[in-house]
């Protein structure tokens, strides 16, 4: 019998996590990454990771209250079992890394400090500077090396994954790209672990790195794997809008005194500073006298969407409006919020304590993602408890297994045999919202609690099944024919004339951005969904006919973009489709049409399936399960214990 | 209400500059210069103008050509990817500004792959020799395991401090770039004995740091004392000069000759 071997596709928290784990259990890894792996998305996150902590704890704080809270924070459409035992969990984790060596920064007496993030009234958010996963993936990245050097992991860096081979319902390995030779082959697997992250790219402009296309999980989606919640994608309420990237603009700002305003005159061209307070639109404080400018973080993106969008008042006829400090003390300023003023004047090239920001809401992160499942725990209340009660005791302990039954093989495996989805790119976790902080936390869980399940899976399941080096060649030969076939139609088209816009590749990429933010991000109603569906339909037709302009056999870029551009139309139809199919609100979901959450019809996941005949997206509804806690309103206004959370969380630095 | 004391930038609107690349269509192959013609947009940095000319690949003068290739990630210099030679200088060029590079109409901005690393095409380089080399010095700290073993050490401020600037390291290579002893090695065989440069012995500084790192240390030091080790570096203190990080690199060489001396004179009792 050879030697086990597991791919893990991407190389951020999520899935150097698991390499981790699978390497250190005597399982060879091979690592595919489009960049090295150091490089990946989760160097950007800045505010930090959550977990129950000693402090907290004697407050009243616990894990099953980290539990409640995410659930609530997700308007109660995750499962709820992962989630609990992602909760449990947490604290080993963050243990976990300290003894790696994160810098998290610390107290007088040398713990680890804490601050508070939105969704909690007790600091549970463990942070190492202003660049808590840039910290975090290093520390992972380094431990990876260890193996690597060890020989246990294979690194496949600049690679790209382009679909997964699938024999007999069962996966056995993929297809990927060098992106420097441009070299097609097939790589067996007894495993493969999906840990590619989100897909923000398919709004055009976002908060994510380049690499964020959700191309991967596209491929995935085609070959038959389910897709979780489409629709559910969070916009964070302001960013720096930038020619080519949305950066995080942290909500402090407003928590600092920053007032949100639009001139009152359309097509103002006179410069802010001219610009009389009389003739300043401060939409917020005028139609929510009550919070002002802190009015809670999904409010103050819908309202600044509808003046840009709805009411073209947008500042230079552009999406953006000002946020504006410079009525406050610089020194102050400098003072209170010096680090992020520092980031807006690196890539604005302008002193936000002089002149008014300019900032738009970002599309952030992806709720939704690849459909996993899970095997149930030992907690089983007879019927699911009432919500918790913020610093009450908690019905349970913290002990694992509890939620997911540890190392089943299932654990967060898609429908198809021996896939998993990890990280951003596993739909589990997060429902319809997630919590500030608990991106970093399901990212490294994943890796380590499920990369057990895949050890059992390779170990156990395999084992009767037959190893993938038994599977007939010709299944992966099928597969890098279809690639090559798919790579020839489109190299086929450089210099077959002009390249047009309506069939550039970088233009329907562009249009494809601009519609779905539009259509698809905080306020969406039916009919503008079913307009959505056309232009995106419209655009695949385009697509189909597109043209490129580098021929090249090396280190194609434009094409690999190209490819990927087709993969994002697909991703984009399954979350329109999403959004049409959930008639209600819910968290990040906000439909004008259907503007109340309707638990009878829709406290259910919406699983987009493809099929491959007719090319089509279907999506279909299904039960979550709620058995251990009942739903309830999820309100943040200020009578609740939310309210105040909310608020807090406005107030607090780097809220992300 | 100072309107004097505000730095905002006054770049022409409307205008159009220049890019002029090095571009080199792959290994092995020769370079070559191309100009490019740009209207930025508001705001624009140097990768979104690449963008907009990887969408319409025509040249100055008209002729069409092949996109220009780069390598990116973040957008938010933290990733450390897209770092190229700009005007003669190496740093990120997603924070490279175009309003200050060239705020006039006509203005150029020359762009160059890093000549430390072999190009891949155009501007994208290959630093895999600088991952290389930190498994030659051990970057990591060496734990038990992945399985619950309780917290790590206790740390104090200054100590948590200094290994966090430090462990900012971005793998830009600026710092390389900027080294006059750090020359191109395309043979990776010869990679063990070539200098290993500010950045590994930034973060081999970094794990002699920690408490459980600490206990490689003397391989980390064995390495450091050999060929490429500490003693090539000259002094120069370019690197510092250079990291977009500020991260203190001439105190970790300083740091690390000074152990080096003293792990030599060890090895040296030891080793008879
Ligand atoms: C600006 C910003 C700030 C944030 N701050 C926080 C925070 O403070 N706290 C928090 O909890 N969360 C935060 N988040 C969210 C969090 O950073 C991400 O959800 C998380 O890092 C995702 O990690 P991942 O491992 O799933 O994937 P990623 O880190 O995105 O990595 C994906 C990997 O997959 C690889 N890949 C992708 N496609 C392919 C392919 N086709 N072939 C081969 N490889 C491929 C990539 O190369 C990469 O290695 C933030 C996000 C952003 C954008
Ligand atoms: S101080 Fe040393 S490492 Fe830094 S640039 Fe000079 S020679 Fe290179
Ligand atoms: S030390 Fe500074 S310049 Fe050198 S690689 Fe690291 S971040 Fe870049
Ligand atoms: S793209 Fe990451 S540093 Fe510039």
């Amino acid at each position: 019998m050879a030697q086990q071997r597991v791919i893990v596709v991407g190389g951020g928290l999520a899935g150097l996590a698991a390499t981790i784990r699978l390497a250190e259990s005597g399982i060879g890894v091979d690592l595919f990454s489009m960049v090295p792996v150091k490089r990946s998305h989760s160097v950007c996150a800045q505010g930090g990771i959550n977990a129950c902590n000693e402090v907290a704890r004697q407050q009243g704080y616990s894990e099953y209250e980290h539990f409640d809270e995410t659930i609530y924070g997700g308007d109660f459409l995750a499962d709820q079992p992962p989630v609990l035992e992602m909760a449990n969990f947490a604290p080993k984790i963050i243990d976990l890394l300290d003894r790696m060596g994160v810098p998290f920064n610390r107290t007088n007496e040398g713990f680890r400090d804490l601050r508070l993030f939105g969704g909690s009234l007790f600091k549970r958010t463990h942070f190492a500077g202003a660049t808590t996963g840039q910290q975090l993936i290093y520390a992972l990245d380094e431990q990876a090396r260890r193996w690597e050097a060890e020989g246990r992991v294979a690194k496949y860096e600049f690679w790209e994954f382009l679909w997964p081979v699938i024999e007999d319902g069962r996966c056995v390995g993929i297809v990927a790209q060098d992106m420097r030779t441009m070299q097609i082959r097939a790589f067996r697997a007894d495993a493969v672990v999906m840990a590619t992250g989100g897909c923000g790219l398919v709004y055009g402009k976002s908060t994510n790195s380049v690499i964020c296309t959700g191309a991967a999980a596209a491929r995935c989606f085609q070959a038959g794997v389910w897709y979780g919640n489409p629709e559910m994608i969070q916009v964070h309420p302001t960013a720096i809008p930038g020619a080519d990237k949305l950066r995080l603009m942290s909500e402090s700002a407003r928590g600092e005194g920053g007032r949100v305003w639009v001139p009152r005159k359309k097509g103002e061209s006179r410069r802010p500073k001219d610009i009389p307070e009389a003739e300043r639109y401060y939409f917020l404080e005028e139609r929510y006298p009550k919070y002002g400018n802190i009015v809670p973080r999904d409010i103050a993106t819908r309202e600044i969407f509808q003046i840009c969008v709805s009411e073209g008042m947008g500042v230079d006829g552009e999406n953006q409006v000002y946020l504006d400090l410079s009525h406050k003390d610089p020194e102050y300023l400098t003072r209170k919020l010096g680090g992020i003023l520092e980031i807006y004047e690196k890539f604005v090239g302008v002193d936000p304590r002089f002149e008014p920001m300019k900032i738009f809401p970002a599309v952030h992160y992806s709720m939704g993602g690849l459909w996993t499942r899970y095997e149930r725990g030992s907690y089983q209340p007879a019927s699911p408890l009432p919500g918790h009660k913020s610093g009450s005791r908690a019905p349970i302990g913290a002990e694992i297994g509890q939620g997911m039954q540890p190392g089943s093989p299932i654990n967060m495996q898609t429908n198809i045999d021996g896939l998993y989805a990890f990280g951003e790119v596993n739909f589990a976790y997060h429902g319809a919202n997630r919590l500030g902080a608990n991106a970093l936390l399901s990212c490294i869980f994943d890796g380590l609690f499920c990369g057990k399940s895949v050890e059992n899976y390779v170990r156990d399941v395999v084992a009767s099944k037959g190893q993938a080096d038994q599977v007939p060649q010709g299944a992966y030969d099928r597969v890098v024919a279809q690639e090559e076939a798919k790579q020839k139609r489109l190299m086929d088209t450089v210099g077959r004339g002009e390249v047009a816009p309506e069939i550039n590749p970088y233009q329907i990429h562009k249009e494809l951005g601009t519609e779905m933010t539009a259509a698809c991000t905080v306020v969406k109603s039916g009919p503008r969904l079913e307009q959505a569906l056309k232009r995106v339909e419209e655009l695949k037709e385009r697509f189909a006919r597109a043209r490129l302009s580098d021929s090249a056999a090396w280190t194609n870029q434009s094409f690999s973009y190209a490819r990927a551009v087709g993969d994002m139309l697909t991703i984009a139809e399954a979350i329109v489709k999403g959004s049409a199919v959930r008639k209600e609100s819910r968290g990040a979901h906000y439909r004008t049409d259907f503007p109340e959450r309707d638990d009878a019809h829709f406290m259910k996941t919406t699983v987009a399936k493809f099929d491959p005949a007719s090319a089509q997206v279907s999506v279909e509804l299904v039960g979550v399960d709620a058995s251990l806690v009942q739903p309830r309103k999820r309100d943040y206004t200020g009578k609740s214990a939310g309210g105040s959370v909310e608020k807090k969380a406005a107030a607090s630095p780097a809220a992300v | 209400m100072n309107l004097a004391s505000s730095n905002s930038i006054s770049a022409q609107p409307g205008r159009t500059i220049r890019f002029r690349i090095k571009r080199c269509d792959g290994p092995g192959k020769p370079s070559y210069w191309q100009a490019f013609s740009v209207s930025p947009e508001a705001g624009a940095n140097v990768l979104s103008c690449l963008q907009q000319i990887a969408a319409n690949p025509v040249t100055a003068d008209g002729q069409r050509t092949t996109p220009v290739v780069w390598d990116a990630g973040c957008l938010e210099e933290v990733c450390g990817a897209c770092t190229m030679v700009i005007n003669g200088k190496a740093r990120q060029s997603c924070s490279c500004l175009v309003d200050q590079y060239a705020p006039n109409d006509g203005d150029e901005i020359t762009l160059e792959p890093m000549s430390k690393f072999p190009v891949v095409r155009d501007l994208w380089v290959d630093r895999s020799r600088m991952f290389h080399n930190l498994k030659r010095v051990k970057a990591w700290v060496p734990i038990d395991g992945t399985y619950n073993l309780g917290a790590g050490p206790r740390e104090s401020h200054e100590q948590q401090e200094r290994r966090y600037a430090l462990s900012t390291c971005m793998t830009c290579g600026c710092c390389l770039e900027a080294c006059p002893q750090f020359l191109p090695e395309a043979n990776a065989n010869k990679w063990d004995t070539s200098f290993v440069g500010a950045q590994v012995l930034g973060q081999a500084h970094l794990f002699n740091l920690h408490q459980t790192g600490e206990q490689l240390a003397s391989d980390r030091l064995d390495v450091l004392m050999g060929q490429g080790g500490v003693s090539d570096c000259g002094n120069s203190q370019n690197c510092v000069k250079v990291c977009p990080k500020h991260i203190p690199l001439t105190e970790s060489i300083a740091a690390l000759g000074r152990a080096v001396a003293v792990h030599s004179v060890k090895r040296w009792f030891t080793s008879k």
